[in-house]
């Protein structure tokens, strides 16, 4: 008796506020208001017209992909200011842009503990936005902007500021400006996502440490990755594709220390990774591959460790603007590589040197580019292989391999 | 001269020489069509033989075909025809046999591996159109340095050095000066010189019909938006034109006027 009291008891908690025509609540705003905390607030399959509905207790409020709240091009639609509310499976559209508030479709206002998941996002000008809110789930949506827009009339699918232990995951994101975008996001998780056909960027990281993300693919967007001024990020198992363009990257490393970037694939980029600043990396396991340049990497980056990865198929493998080099490369696999292996350990026994003399000319006098596939230039390139002296004379992989490996 | 120009054409066709060269093309488009199995890679991949190779057999064939034919052109002037019938005849004739091999070659195999249905269709053409232009302009200009020189070894080191001269040495001293003046605005100069040399020019037009453009940043933006403008068309036109017109013309004149 006291167990099934105790049931109905609990039942009783939690009430499910039903929302539609031919229910008793016929707005969501009013569904929200009349809901108590711990509720769930399920609307049914129609569009509502509404905008600024705030959730200020912890509830849920889901539907279908057919529950439909449309802003109407007006102001943001859904603004989560408390804590463990979560959002799933309804479908939000149509948020006006702005050039003075960064609406969204859904933004949760510096609380914590919020999931949102399944839900479907379209035309809203940001779409997920999660402010100074900690232990955020971000799950399975699916959020495009509208095609065709240009920077300045988007804002980014999944934007965080300020957050802790963020997981955003298995997130689809196409036709905004960036697809992740992550600012002061401290020990956070962003996997699984698909960020394709983006303006600027895939994915973009400022001011954000202690960050992992894997198994990302990030196809066609204006640039690839971005991760700027940030410390300690793992970037393992991602796809970067076809990221082209005449100032395009698959991945741009911009002051960042001591991070891992592992098992990626890098193909059809203008420049797979674009190195600048970037400091005690490691690059390990990458297939990079058909690519404009594979690797360029300034003079101004130290320490970073480039080993076991294929290059294959790149008009240029490594291109550098510096004499010398802090960085250590060691047993990767070079398409381009002449050398031979006597002793047959699987490691070619000459050095190889994978900066071109032209992409050194090319790195000091970009113009010079046009000579692209002259015979001169593949003359020249082979004079300097053997006798270096203008490319970085340290800059050479020591134990080459010969066979690309199995990644 | 439609009658030396037929003779000409057909029994160069039927060379051995020239059998042989079609049978190139078509090896090596069969082979670059396989490997990339990719229409608009394939064209990149040829672009690379074209430029070099194109401008290298035009003139070695074009200079040994000359002196090989003294003595057919001695009999020929004998007869009542006029000088400009019996030059401007042997010249197209090996032009237009060697153009015919390289178009035919390259054409079959596309043409089986569906160029008609690509996207890339207008890329092959200029491709092909930048061939055939520069088996013109280097089969003119060894024909005319073997018209220029009796002495047959002086002929054949010209040509060779005419060949050295437009494929690398060129390119070496453009890339000299843009690295010794990197300092000064260097667009226009270099544009300039990518127009002058027959070469470049159909390497960079063609490059930039295709997404190599983009490995070319501000410098392709540059290059694109007077290359892809119609008078950028029709400028590389006319410089390719110039670069065919004249040393015909100079063989005309050069033949109206040589004692033999």
């Amino acid at each position: 008796m006291l167990l099934i009291a105790s049931l109905l008891a609990h039942s009783s908690l939690a009430d499910i506020i039903k929302v539609g025509d031919g229910h008793p609540y016929s707005s969501v705003k009013e569904g929200l208001e009349a809901a108590a905390p711990f509720d769930t607030v399920l609307l049914a399959d129609q569009t509502f017209y509404e905008i600024n509905l705030r959730i200020e207790k912890p509830l849920t409020l889901t539907g279908t992909h057919q529950s439909i709240i449309d802003g109407e091009l007006q102001d943001e639609i859904l603004v989560i200011a408390a804590d463990s509310v979560v959002v799933s499976g309804i479908t939000i559209q149509n948020v006006g842009y702005s050039f003075i508030k960064d609406r969204a479709g859904i933004r949760v206002e510096e609380k914590d503990y919020a999931i949102i998941e399944n839900c479907r996002l379209f035309n809203t000008f940001f779409g997920i936005y999660l402010q100074k809110s900690n232990h955020t789930i971000v799950r399975g949506n699916l959020i495009e902007g509208s095609d065709g827009s240009t920077e300045t009339y988007t804002g980014n699918a999944i934007h965080l500021w300020y957050c802790e232990e963020a997981l955003i995951e298995d997130n689809i994101t196409r036709f905004h400006r960036d697809g992740i975008y992550l600012e002061f996001v401290n020990h956070s998780q962003v996997n699984r996502n698909v960020s394709f056909r983006n303006i600027r960027y895939g994915l973009h990281f400022m001011f954000s440490n202690h960050d992992d993300y894997t198994g990302n693919t990030f196809e066609d967007n204006g640039s690839g990755v971005a991760v700027m001024f940030s410390k300690w990020i793992n970037m393992r198992h991602n796809k970067f594709i076809n990221n082209w363009g005449s100032a395009s990257f698959g991945l741009l490393l911009k002051e960042i220390y001591d991070g891992e970037l592992s098992n990626n694939l890098f193909e059809d980029n203008t420049t797979a990774i674009h190195a600048e600043g970037a400091n005690r990396i490691l690059i390990t396991q990458n297939i990079i591959r058909n690519n404009g340049w594979a690797l360029k990497i300034m003079g101004n980056c130290f320490d970073n460790r480039i080993t076991k990865n294929n290059f294959m198929g790149n008009n240029f493998n490594v291109a550098t603007n510096s004499r010398q080099t802090m960085d250590t490369y060691e047993a990767n696999y070079w398409d381009d590589y002449s050398g031979y292996d006597l002793d047959e350990d699987g490691f070619g026994d000459v050095p190889h040197r994978p900066v071109k003399l032209f992409a050194y000319i090319v790195e000091r006098v970009p113009i010079s580019i046009v000579m692209l596939r002259s015979l001169f230039i593949e003359m020249i390139n082979v004079a300097e292989y053997i006798i270096p002296s203008l490319t970085p004379e340290n800059l050479a992989d020591s134990i080459p391999v010969l066979e690309p490996y199995q990644l | 001269m439609n009658k030396i120009l037929k003779y000409g054409f057909l029994d160069l066709i039927r060379s051995n020489w020239l059998i042989l060269y079609t049978a190139f093309y078509l090896i090596v488009s069969v082979g670059v069509l396989m490997a990339n199995g990719d229409i608009s890679k394939s064209v990149i991949s040829l672009l690379n033989v074209i430029i070099i190779l194109i401008p290298l057999i035009a003139t070695l064939y074009g200079i040994i075909y000359y002196y090989n034919s003294r003595d057919y052109v001695e009999m020929l002037l004998a007869q009542p025809i006029t000088r400009k019938s019996i030059f401007m005849g042997q010249f197209l004739g090996l032009s237009l046999s060697l153009s015919t091999s390289f178009v035919v070659g390259t054409l079959i195999p596309f043409v089986f591996f569906g160029v008609f249905r690509s996207a890339y269709l207008m890329h092959f053409l200029f491709l092909l159109i930048a061939g055939v232009f520069l088996t013109f302009i280097f089969c003119g200009l060894s024909y005319l340095l073997g018209l220029a020189n009796d002495n047959k070894l002086k002929g054949f080191g010209l040509a060779i050095l005419l060949w050295l001269f437009f494929a690398i040495v060129y390119d070496g001293v453009v890339v000299i000066s843009l690295v010794k003046y990197e300092d000064y605005p260097l667009e226009k100069f270099t544009m300039l010189s990518t127009l002058i040399n027959p070469i470049d020019l159909s390497r960079v037009f063609i490059m930039l019909k295709f997404d190599t453009a983009a490995l070319f940043g501000y410098t392709g933006a540059l290059f694109n938006k007077f290359f892809g403008s119609s008078l950028g068309v029709i400028v590389s036109v006319a410089a390719l034109s110039l670069w065919s017109i004249i040393p015909t013309w100079l063989i005309v004149r050069t033949a109206n006027k040589k004692d033999f």
